[in-house]
């Protein structure tokens, strides 16, 4: 049975548009138009146990939106969610205690205080056994390297020390999901990288649900096995990592190598040239021009070497975030092959 | 066994909310010696008003002697030592506007026991600051009073304070919640606290409004924050009276208790979860 089910998930904001000047702006004291935004649209997603989802979009697209209503901040327009059997907004205490959100642009400890004092009160908040509580503070601590800093001030730690200290205090009560948003953003590549592996030590010995939001590609890839993509509020693609380049790009990139003394002036009758630094060069191609699109290369030009390759992940992703409306067909649930994509 | 829980949080927190009060110490002793300098410049100024009426008025005015008036302005900063609630309304409107209050959503804690237990560590570290100061103050001005009130009224007067630090408590909270409907309170706070600095007694007795006003002011709760524990110890209220001032007093604590925690869980039903 699925520890997160989520079906017809909505909410729907209420923005009021304030209008530009001053005439405007007194007008708005007496009669506001309102503009209703669709943050989240009919999302319906099912996580098993133990399962690490990344959450994928360009800003607004509705993922902390998602992550809100999942760990009951707000409450839905529309649909319903069950996560560990509870329903996430009505906040009950029995619920509160088995899930975790860390938030990489909210700081949850208390500022003037060092981490230990917040993490004593956590002990007593979650009604964590004074025992385990130790073992759980100092494991935790000794993992992410952060021991000797327990005692110092939390506003005295840099932001990665910070945002250790905040995963600790979301970890003391072992909680059985955890919803993560942005835990690495404006961290520097090693506090990305020291956290990443942290994160991946932590779910496979404790067998923690965890959904996260990233725009860091590479903390996605190195941690999970399953993507969610939305857009717009709604999910367009839910599967593998690898899958999203099958799903989302048509196209194909072959670098070539020249025999010396090649001319390069006729490579774009074969397709979008994207470098060309003798005697390599680089071209783009129609995923099902390949094979036709080889042959006549090979036959015209002398070819040392030649490789075909998917484009970047990152550079599909953009061009999914860009036009996400050219992938609306194929919606999750409209398109039941997708789910076939789950590595 | 929940209870044993509870109130080992709640005693953790005060623990931790002292600590961190204790911090910036030397900030909040200034601070809170600053408040005295007021007594000095209040006491000039009712002197220089009676010395200006004594002669008209048998040294009175609407019933209060100079003395009594010197008397009456120093148990009111007392009863606002207890009921004054700086930085709690407005906190928690910026809490609801930056987001801050997730915290208190997402973790199995209840925010208005967080922010009262957090308050009385506050008040707790004031007054271990303001205790000799003031017990200096009254020392010195031991001659605007009659003597000690008896027992029953000491009590009575411990009763009502303790009332007001609730009813100020509820009352401010209650305002702080309507940052929910409204982001921005700061001019709603502002007016309160104009309001309340008038009608609590701060300023002046309330009993010497005439008429209408004075009906008025006794019939929102404004003064029991300030005039009534004055009041009490003062002797003004004895009696019959006196135990309805408490049962109103107290009643008003339950109404504002009632209210905040309506207005926090129908303002978490239409939040949007701002900042992030």
């Amino acid at each position: 049975m699925p520890v997160i089910e989520v079906d017809g998930l909505s909410k729907t904001y209420r923005v009021y548009q304030k209008p530009e000047g001053l005439l405007a702006s007194l007008r708005g004291l007496v009669r506001r138009e309102y503009r209703l935004v669709e943050a989240v649209r009919g999302i319906r997603l099912a996580v098993e146990a133990g399962e690490f989802v990344a959450f994928l979009g360009p800003n607004g697209a509705g993922k902390t939106t998602t992550l809100k209503l999942l760990s009951g901040i707000i409450t839905p327009t529309a649909g319903t969610a069950r996560v560990l059997g509870h329903i996430p907004w009505k906040r009950e205490d029995a619920y509160r205690r088995r899930f975790a959100l860390v938030m990489g642009q909210k700081n949850q400890l208390w500022w003037d205080l060092p981490a230990a004092e917040s993490f004593r009160l956590h002990q007593h908040i979650y009604r964590i056994d004074p025992q385990q509580f130790r073992r759980t503070c100092s494991q935790l601590a000794e993992m992410l390297d952060v021991a000797h800093l327990l005692q110092q001030p939390v506003r005295e730690l840099s932001l990665g020390e910070r945002m250790k200290m905040e995963l600790i205090a979301a970890l003391l009560h072992s909680p059985e999901v955890l919803f993560l948003d942005e835990p690495t953003i404006g961290l520097d590549v090693v506090a990305q990288h020291r956290i990443q592996s942290f994160l991946r030590h932590y779910q496979a010995s404790h067998g923690v649900t965890i959904l996260l939001t990233s725009h860091y590609m590479k903390d996605v890839a190195a941690l999970c096995k399953r993507v969610v993509i939305i857009a717009q509020g709604s999910i367009i693609y839910d599967g593998s990592l690898s899958g999203i380049i099958d799903r989302f790009s048509g196209q194909k990139i072959i670098s070539l190598q020249m025999a010396n003394g090649q001319a390069f002036d006729q490579l774009d009758r074969f397709g979008e040239v994207l470098s060309v630094e003798p005697p390599r060069a680089k071209l783009r191609i129609r995923r099902s021009d390949v094979t036709q699109t080889l042959a006549r290369l090979l036959s015209a030009h002398a070819v040392v070497d030649v490789t075909v390759e998917d484009p970047p992940l990152e550079e599909v992703i953009a061009e999914v975030f860009s036009h996400p409306e050219e992938h609306w067909g194929r919606k999750v649930g409209e398109a039941p092959d997708l789910m076939e994509d789950r590595g | 066994m929940p209870l044993r829980w509870r109130l080992a949080t709640w005693w953790t927190l005060l623990q931790i909310s002292i600590e961190e009060r204790l911090v910036y110490r030397a900030d909040f002793a200034l601070g809170t010696l600053m408040r005295f300098l007021p007594i000095v410049t209040q006491i000039f100024l009712w002197s220089a008003v009676y010395s200006a009426v004594s002669d008209s008025h048998d040294g009175q005015i609407v019933g209060y002697t100079y003395h009594n008036m010197v008397a009456y302005y120093l148990l009111t900063m007392v009863s606002r030592a207890f009921s004054s609630m700086p930085g709690l309304a407005s906190g928690i409107a910026r809490d609801i506007r930056d987001g801050s209050i997730k915290k208190y959503l997402v973790q199995p804690i209840d925010m208005l026991g967080f922010l009262l237990v957090y308050r009385i560590a506050h008040k707790l570290v004031y007054y271990a600051v303001a205790a000799g100061p003031l017990a200096l103050v009254f020392f010195l001005c031991r001659g605007f009073f009659d003597g000690w009130p008896d027992s029953t009224t000491l009590a009575a007067y411990a009763l009502s304070l303790v009332l007001a630090f609730l009813l100020g408590f509820f009352l401010e909270a209650t305002i702080g919640m309507i940052g929910f409907w409204f982001l921005e309170v700061t001019s709603l706070l502002f007016v309160y606290m104009l309001v309340s600095f008038f009608f609590s007694g701060h300023m002046f007795p309330i009993d010497m409004l005439p008429g209408i006003w004075g009906t008025l002011v006794r019939a929102i709760p404004l003064h029991y924050l300030a005039y009534f524990p004055a009041a009490i110890f003062l002797g003004k209220v004895q009696g019959s009276a006196l135990v309805w001032g408490l049962v109103i007093q107290a009643a008003w604590v339950v109404l504002f208790c009632i209210l905040s925690r309506v207005s926090f869980w129908l303002g978490t039903r239409r939040y949007s979860g701002y900042g992030g």
